[in-house]
């Protein structure tokens, strides 16, 4: 064996990877970035440079203003669904299911989460399906509801969504906070117990604090997800983010853009622009994360 | 302390009782979607509540899907590309895992962070340049650009955990094997079996969110050869909006077998979420 010789077999070992990650995700997001600076003129040609011309298009012409502010604001009242809605459910039913005393807790589990293993296609329609004025209104009246046009209505559409989206993803977090409150040694819980803590005063006193770094990465999950979600809204609304653009997303602004919905042609540069947008936007939310909250909780992080 | 206190009994009941109203909540309309497609139309609206009986019992649903969709093709196609990507992600994932956690080399902490960049980045946000270097590639429209793609998505999450498994593998035995003159490729394929739990983790992890995309195939693979099942549920659903019969068995043909590989995995995928989470 030659000491010496060039580690080809590193070389084997690493170039698959690197090449497929490289070729198909670091390069197009780098590509993608750096298009967002061109613009294609309008009589036709090759990209011309124009520096952060499609951001300020985006954010002051007239056609795109009102479009990605809307996108911005949907986006945000749906991320915030989540974080209030889907994430203390999360919890309350980890926190039932981490209870050793709860005979059944894996089939529970199982079932709880079988909603997020289903694609999102599926579930809209099934939701489209059940809040339909045709199936829905027969299927509500047999139970004495008159069902309003939920999905239909401007005031409605958004909430509605967010909340089929809640109803299916709760099993992840659900799952993440599981994870945590398992590990919490039971002398812990016994010693609060003993000293006269009631169950209450154990979930805020104790387990809380100690499940602290996945209530962090469940909150930046959130944020990643939730910033760049499609398919529902694609799914039940269409890509107009029906009705009146009031389900309207950044990932459907962003479809429309670049791949062009009906009387709105495709407009590639234009599309890259939404996508860096999107992208300032989780990068804002991970650094924060990063050196914020993962920094202070830092000690209770197994590794990182 | 044999007995409960009555406090703990009745924390318990409402305990089972929050949860079994919650996993109710969570099933009900997949399984109302299932019963349902098994009746006849007047059924379906008179008694949506009720399992089909013997004079409610109708396939007539899954007729029209059969004959007007092209379901047996999407299906095929699923299946190409999710075990296509899951074998590319094995094969480079396990070879660079490897890599990663065995060798010491310049640059090994760098290329471990750089592959790592890709676990909080969507790689929606690159679509219009995968869309053009997928036309350049003259990959459109083939089951090849979504298995290259979901095989570059899938990989940061893949090696960061695997090669944290791989460094758990004892020395000693790597250090014999090499003594008995075995080559590093065959060392690396002796750890294999040793990960293998690990391996599985990240496969069923990775298999869910390939099979149920639909972002991707809409976008660079829409042909009709080239579709995938939940793109092909999707367009079959827009067209037959009102065809409840069709609309109904075609939301309980795309649902089965994803609730059947879960009933055969969730051990895996839960284990995977559990672990991975605490990373």
């Amino acid at each position: 064996m030659s000491k010496k010789a060039f580690p080809w077999h590193i070389v084997v070992f690493l170039a698959p990877a690197v090449i497929i990650y490289t070729l198909f995700m670091i390069y197009p997001l780098l590509d993608s970035l750096r298009l967002s600076l061109y613009t294609v003129p309008e009589q036709g040609g090759a990209e011309v440079f124009i520096g952060l011309g499609n951001y300020q298009r985006l954010f002051t012409d007239p056609f795109w203003q009102p479009q990605i502010t809307r996108a911005l604001a949907n986006t945000f009242e749906f991320f915030v669904f989540h974080m209030l809605v889907q994430n203390p459910l999360a919890l309350l039913l980890a926190t039932l299911l981490a209870s050793r005393f709860v005979a059944g807790r894996a089939i529970y589990r199982t079932l709880i989460f079988t909603p997020s293993v289903l694609s999102v296609v599926l579930i809209g329609f099934i939701w489209q399906l059940i809040l339909s004025p045709v199936f829905g209104r027969a299927l509500f009246a047999q139970i004495g509801i008159r069902l309003p046009p939920l999905l239909g209505q401007v005031e409605t559409a958004l909430p509605v969504v967010s909340l089929i989206s809640v109803w299916q993803w709760v099993g992840v977090p659900m799952m993440l906070f599981l994870a945590a409150l398992i590990s919490i040694p039971d002398e812990l819980i016994e010693a609060a117990r003993v000293d006269g803590a009631t169950a209450l005063d154990v979930f805020w006193r104790v387990k809380l604090p100690l499940i602290m770094p996945t209530v962090g990465i469940v909150a930046v999950l959130t944020f990643v997800g939730n910033f760049n979600a499609f398919d529902l809204v694609y799914t039940t609304q269409g890509a107009l983010g029906a009705p009146d653009y009031s389900t309207d997303l950044l990932g459907t602004l962003f479809y429309r853009t670049f791949f062009g919905f009906q009387l709105q042609l495709p407009n590639q540069t234009m599309g890259t622009a939404v996508a860096g947008v999107m992208f300032l936007i989780i990068l804002a939310g991970v650094l924060i994360y990063l050196f914020t909250i993962q920094r202070r909780l830092v000690a209770n992080t197994v590794e990182m | 302390m044999n007995r409960a206190p009555l406090s703990a009994v009745f924390q318990l009941a409402a305990a089972h009782l929050a949860l079994l109203i919650y996993t109710a909540l969570a099933l009900f309309p997949v399984g109302l979607i299932v019963m349902n497609s098994f009746k006849e139309r007047n059924a379906i609206f008179r008694t949506p509540f009720d399992f089909p009986t013997a004079e409610t019992f109708s396939t007539a649903g899954f007729e029209t899907v059969f004959g007007r969709g092209n379901f047996p093709n999407y299906f095929a196609n699923s299946i190409m590309v999710t075990v296509g990507a899951l074998l590319l992600i094995f094969i480079a994932g396990t070879m660079a895992a490897y890599a990663l956690s065995e060798y010491r080399f310049p640059g090994n902490t760098l290329l471990g962070l750089y592959l790592s960049i890709g676990i909080m980045v969507p790689i929606r946000l690159g679509t219009v340049s995968i869309l053009r270097l997928i036309v350049n590639l003259d990959l459109n429209d083939t089951l090849w650009a979504l298995i290259l793609v979901y095989t570059a998505s899938g990989l940061p999450l893949a090696v960061f955990v695997l090669s944290q498994f791989m460094r758990q593998v004892p020395r000693d035995l790597k250090d014999a094997a090499r003594v008995d003159g075995a080559s590093e490729y065959r060392i690396y394929w002796m750890t294999i079996p040793l990960i293998r739990p690990a391996i599985g983790t990240v496969m069923v992890f990775n298999m869910i969110p390939i099979w149920n995309d639909l972002w991707f195939p809409l976008i660079l693979a829409p042909g009709e050869a080239s579709k995938t099942v939940t793109l092909g549920a999707q367009q079959f659903l827009g067209q037959f909006a009102n065809d409840y019969n069709a609309v109904l068995a075609s939301l309980t043909l795309a649902a089965i077998p994803v609730i059947i590989l879960y009933i055969l995995f969730s051990r895996q995928l839960i284990r995977g979420l559990t672990s991975g989470a605490v990373k």
